[in-house]
């Protein structure tokens, strides 16, 4: 008669166990498949191309799937001058993007306005939306660029997840063990 | 230089109206007395002197002076390749002419930038809206009175703008001044 079965974890077949906390876990699904939303609105944007392109390949960091609806996008990479005519549609795209959502303002145009000091030009994207990274240079590298993304990964994977929430739920409502 | 059988017939044509034929290193320029009769001379121009492509209209604030506003329209001949320029000044209280969209259809987006720009109206244009300012924007920024920082205004879901910071500036270079840093962009007040 067989007193012993096998209903344990067999490391030979199912591989290695990885233990971890659901919100380091989170955190590097969403940092290792950032889908950038590119706001190309100048010259920055052809580096943009360049950095999604073979030579430079985004691909690499998990953020090739550049998405042109805001929908299915994580990060907006705001490449280019921002105009105050554009800077409604920008917010407006911001704003449709699901969060968790981050940005990065690519380039001296969309950090500050750049050698834009004119009426016609936003002086800075933070002015409408909150950016997480700042890229000099104009128009950046594209290993700025690159660079940029991997800071960004750094930044998601320090950013708490379910331990904010828990946090939430008590300050809403305390009465919740 | 002599002076191109095109101007002569245009000095023919139009008399008293047309003034002064300016040569400055191979282009002619003509002065229209009259801001109303700017259809009638391009039309003749077109169609009598195979001026069949209209390159540009610009237009330029004489601010301080009367009349303020000067209308320039360049003038080309796909087929004998000449260039002519005609210019027309307009009153500030007026600050509209005749648009010529019925002799060149390209004038459209040109006069619309001309009265998004400069405040300038064009009688007859089907479609005389900002190109390049959203709609309800207050301002002609081109105008020499405008500040180059800009002014703030609000158009709630729309656009806004806030002036820009100049720190000092505008930058100005000098041209020919001398070795490079002579030259580069630089803080320059005129009373200094």
């Amino acid at each position: 008669m067989q007193t012993k079965s096998e209903f344990g974890y067999d490391s030979k077949i199912e591989g290695d166990v990885v233990v971890t906390t659901v919100d380091a876990a989170l955190n590097w699904f969403r940092a290792n498949s950032v889908w950038p939303m590119p706001m190309g609105l100048a010259c920055c944007a052809i580096e943009l191309m360049a950095v999604g392109a073979s030579r430079f390949d985004i691909s690499r960091f998990g953020s090739e799937v550049m998405r042109f609806s805001p929908r299915q996008a994580d990060c907006m990479i705001v490449a280019g001058t921002v105009t105050y005519k554009m800077a409604a549609v920008l917010k407006r795209v911001y704003d449709q993007m699901p969060e968790p959502k981050w940005v990065i303002a690519m380039g001296a145009c969309a950090s500050t306005g750049g050698m834009y000091r004119s009426y016609a030009v936003l002086q800075g994207v933070d002015n409408i939306v909150p950016v997480d990274i700042y890229i000099s240079g104009c128009p950046p590298r594209p290993e700025a660029v690159l660079d940029a993304l991997i800071k960004l990964q750094k930044k998601i994977s320090t950013q708490p997840v379910l331990s904010k929430m828990k946090v939430f739920n008590l300050q809403t409502n305390p009465a919740t063990p | 230089m002599a002076t191109p059988e095109f101007i002569q017939k245009i000095l023919t044509q139009f008399g008293d109206a047309v003034a002064g034929p300016v040569e400055f290193r191979g282009e002619w320029s003509l002065t229209l007395a009259e801001a109303g009769r700017i259809f009638e001379v391009c039309q003749f121009a077109k169609l009598k002197l195979g001026f069949d492509f209209l390159v540009d209209i610009s237009s330029v604030d004489n601010y301080g002076a009367d009349p303020r506003w000067t209308v320039v329209y360049h003038l080309r001949s796909m087929k004998s390749g000449e260039e002519l320029r005609i210019k027309t000044n307009v009153s500030e209280e007026k600050s509209e002419l005749p648009s010529v969209l019925g002799v060149w259809r390209t004038v459209n987006w040109h006069e619309r930038e001309i009265y998004d720009m400069m405040g300038i109206r064009f009688t007859g244009h089907p479609d005389l809206r900002r190109i390049l300012m959203w709609e309800g924007y207050p301002y002609f920024p081109l105008r020499k009175d405008f500040p180059l920082a800009g002014k703030p205004t609000d158009l709630p879901g729309v656009a806004f703008a806030r002036p820009a910071p100049l720190e000092g500036g505008p930058f100005v270079t000098v041209a020919g001044g001398g070795d490079a840093t002579g030259r580069e962009p630089r803080v320059r007040n005129p009373e200094d």
